[in-house]
């Protein structure tokens, strides 16, 4: 069956180029590449494996019945708006609703300063679309949300991070960045920062350091994104005052209802001063035309005739029920060495591996182990983190996050195990 | 020469055949697209397929709607080390592919590398060793024997599994005890390989019933220089030549090679072996894969229409001669 004429002829037009296009991508393109992880999660989204890697929220705690009735009477009663082009800044109604919301952080704002956005990922592209030029810096705490880095990547900015604590963004590490770029002659275009419930790290911007933060960034000239996608989801205790409460004018405020009410409708926001502003509009408009009729109708809805603060009350003590859960699991089975945090809302749990671990090259145990985590790696631009995992409680049952715990406790200490047999050889740099 | 109604005849004469693709290997996304595509290209061929994932509701879907034949796209475990086939055999449910024995043969690497060996073909040097003996012994001292004996640079890769995963060259010694580490993530035991400099070739061995035939070799040129997941499922990151760029003797050497390999192992219906020429014109056999992948930047797809064949059709031979021999 192969004809032997054609099999051994020595030219270039033998050559299979299964991209005609790969010499035209874009620098930006290159990296955009096939992964081992990538190819791992697709075994992570089996239900064999407890998946504690994706941030899903619970969606099967929504009143569904009633957002199915809200959305078919929406079409029905209103079709020929819901389903028509909207404006690009977003539709005025939903506006409204977005400063009744961040009211309950502090944010005095107008209507017409927010930006309605296809999820607040859509407000991160926008924002680094209009702000960076190729090499400009971002700066990020360390870590950072990877859909940030990523962004943030894609447009070539070069990330710069800031160290955190347990109180979040450390503010003589911001000076210090800031004096030491400056001396560089480097360019900050922003800071990015995610100060509550951060992801992945589970830590808060401290009270005390929020005032001090915003005045450092006041006296650079330093525009601060503060991402608040968890604002609302705290377990304990009043919502946080957010940052952009106490600066109208140095703050972009990003904000998203995947969380609190669902991510399949991609609505999210920017509140932003209005010179920024009209930029955003203008970039929208260039990105989507506008932003989907119906889902902002949707959410404008449901906020209107649905009590979604008892609601979002509801996600907290079901989302609190197991991060004690994962808590517990891990105090009781982690061998010893392993460091978490203990996150006071939000989705994650930050953990430290011990005795220069690797996260990521651990990840394919683990996945035998059918469990999965997210490696640290991601969240650092700069390849560091490799000891760290993030672990999402939002979407298992409590039983199925203590069982995933379990698993992975025994994955860690297998690995600790293949680490000290192979960790000290060879001990001169050679063999 | 085939007419149209001919070939409609025979994709209707087959009924009902499903395609086998996922798994829980880390290799179920190659496996899902590598499904995607042998279903899509079999019902372009005429032929009533679809697919199903190897899970809790397969015994009961073939049980319920016994399809003609099966096609196996499942890659790594499960898939290629004879369970699948094993499970298929006891339903009596035809499928294309060798049968598990030689699965398990040929999913094991270094006991493929002895049968090939055995049957003349060259492979290079390697040390075998699980994870415990390094553990039981100490690492430095059995690290330190083996760069002595196969000498750097060398290749190390779990001794079950594909698609590079887990899978590393070392040039220096202190790459060594990382390489092993990750190696070990994706399995028990390790095969550490001389590294054998050369053209690398994948050779895709078909047998419709009158003798395993080889394709042409297809030659594989990374961009950044060795053959890793990324640089084998991004299009554009490799070059691949097809037919290979080698002397006619070479041509004929790897051809002669993946045939011997086929047997050696007791393969079945398909196969691929990957192999290198040395710049000296000896042909060193690495592995043989018995799912051998079917996504658009896999060879064996590359090697068929070099040689002027139609994949789908290809596809309806094999399940055509599965359903004949039967279950």
């Amino acid at each position: 069956m192969v004809p032997s004429e054609r099999r051994h002829a020595v030219n270039n037009d033998q050559r299979q180029r299964l991209d005609p296009y790969v010499d035209q991508y874009a620098t930006r393109a290159k990296t955009m590449q096939a992964s081992e992880i990538r190819a791992l999660f697709a075994v992570a989204a089996r239900p064999e494996v407890v998946s504690l890697a994706g941030g899903m929220p619970y969606i099967t705690a929504l009143p569904l019945d009633a957002v199915g009735e809200l959305a078919g009477q929406l079409v029905t009663d209103r079709g020929s708006i819901a389903l028509q082009y909207g404006s690009g800044q977003g539709d005025p109604g939903l506006r409204e609703r977005i400063c009744e919301v961040m009211a309950l952080e502090g944010i005095r704002a107008h209507p017409d300063e927010v930006v309605v956005t296809v999820g607040s990922q859509q407000a991160l592209d926008l924002i680094t679309r209009i702000f960076i030029d190729p090499g400009d810096v971002v700066l990020a705490e360390a870590p950072s949300y990877v859909g940030a880095l990523g962004t943030f990547g894609s447009y070539q900015a070069s990330v710069v991070h800031v160290p955190m604590d347990d109180d979040g963004l450390i503010p003589e590490a911001l000076e210090e960045t800031i004096t030491r770029l400056a001396a560089a002659g480097r360019r900050i275009k922003f800071l990015y920062s995610v100060p509550t419930f951060h992801n992945p790290a589970a830590v808060t911007l401290a009270a005390g350091r929020r005032a001090r933060i915003l005045d450092i960034c006041r006296r650079s000239d330093l525009l601060l994104i503060e991402d608040n996608p968890y604002g609302l989801l705290g377990f304990d205790g009043e919502p946080q005052r957010a940052l952009r409460a106490d600066s109208a004018e140095g703050v972009v405020y990003l904000g998203t209802f995947s969380k609190t009410v669902a991510p399949g409708l991609r609505v999210g926001w920017a509140l932003a001063p209005h010179g920024i502003r009209d930029k955003l509009v203008l970039a929208a408009e260039s990105a989507v035309l506008c932003h989907s009729s119906l889902a902002q109708l949707m959410v404008r809805e449901y906020l209107a005739s649905q009590p979604w603060q008892q609601q979002v009350k509801l996600f907290c003590e079901l989302y609190a029920e197991r991060r004690d859960a994962m808590l517990d699991a891990l105090r009781s089975s982690m061998p010893p060495g392993c460091r978490w945090t203990r996150p006071g809302g939000g989705f994650y749990v930050w953990l430290r591996l011990p005795g220069g671990l690797d996260a990521k090259a651990m990840l394919p145990r683990a996945i035998s182990a059918r469990v999965a985590y997210v490696p640290g790696t991601g969240f650092y631009a700069d390849g560091s983190g490799r000891e760290y995992l993030r672990l999402s409680y939002c979407y298992p049952e409590p039983a199925r996050i203590r069982e995933g715990v379990r698993r992975l406790a025994g994955v860690v200490e297998a690995e600790m195990e293949l680490r000290a047999t192979f960790g000290t050889w060879p001990a001169d740099g050679s063999a | 020469m085939t007419t149209d109604h001919e070939l409609g005849s025979r994709a209707a004469a087959l009924g009902h055949v499903l395609v086998l693709a996922g798994g829980l290997s880390p290799e179920r996304e190659v496996s899902l697209r590598s499904g995607d595509r042998v279903r899509d290209a079999l019902r372009e061929a005429g032929v009533d397929a679809d697919a199903a994932d190897a899970d809790a509701a397969l015994i009961p879907l073939l049980a319920s709607d016994p399809p003609t034949a099966v096609f196996p796209a499942i890659h790594g475990y499960s898939g290629e080390d004879g369970a699948i086939r094993e499970v298929l055999g006891l339903l009596g449910v035809p499928y294309v592919g060798s049968t598990a024995d030689a699965c398990r043969l040929a999913f094991d690497k270094p006991v493929a590398k002895t049968l090939v060996a055995a049957a003349g073909v060259a492979t290079p040097e390697s040390i075998t060793l699980p994870r415990e003996t390094f553990h039981d012994l100490g690492a430095g001292a059995v690290l330190e024997r083996i760069v002595a004996r196969l000498k750097l640079p060398l290749f190390v890769k779990p001794a079950r599994g594909g698609s590079a995963l887990g899978a590393a060259p070392v040039r220096s010694a202190d790459e060594l005890p990382a390489a092993m580490i990750s190696c070990f993530a994706y399995g028990d035991t390790a095969l550490v390989e001389r590294f054998v400099q050369g053209a690398e070739v994948a050779v895709s061995v078909i047998d419709l019933g009158d003798g395993p035939r080889p394709l042409p070799a297809v030659e594989i040129v990374p961009a950044g220089g060795w053959f890793d997941y990324a640089a084998r499922y991004t299009a554009g990151t490799t070059e691949y030549y097809a037919p290979a760029r080698l002397p006619e003797a070479s041509a004929r050497a790897v051809a002669a090679a993946a045939v011997t390999a086929h047997r050696a192992l007791g393969l079945r219906d398909l196969s691929r072996s990957d192999l290198i020429v040395a710049p000296s014109g000896e042909v060193y056999f690495l592995e043989a894969n018995v799912a051998p992948g079917m996504t658009d930047t896999s060879t064996l797809p590359m090697a068929l229409e070099a040689a002027g064949h139609d994949f789908g059709v290809l596809c309806r031979d094999l399940l055509l001669a599965a359903a004949a021999r039967g279950g």
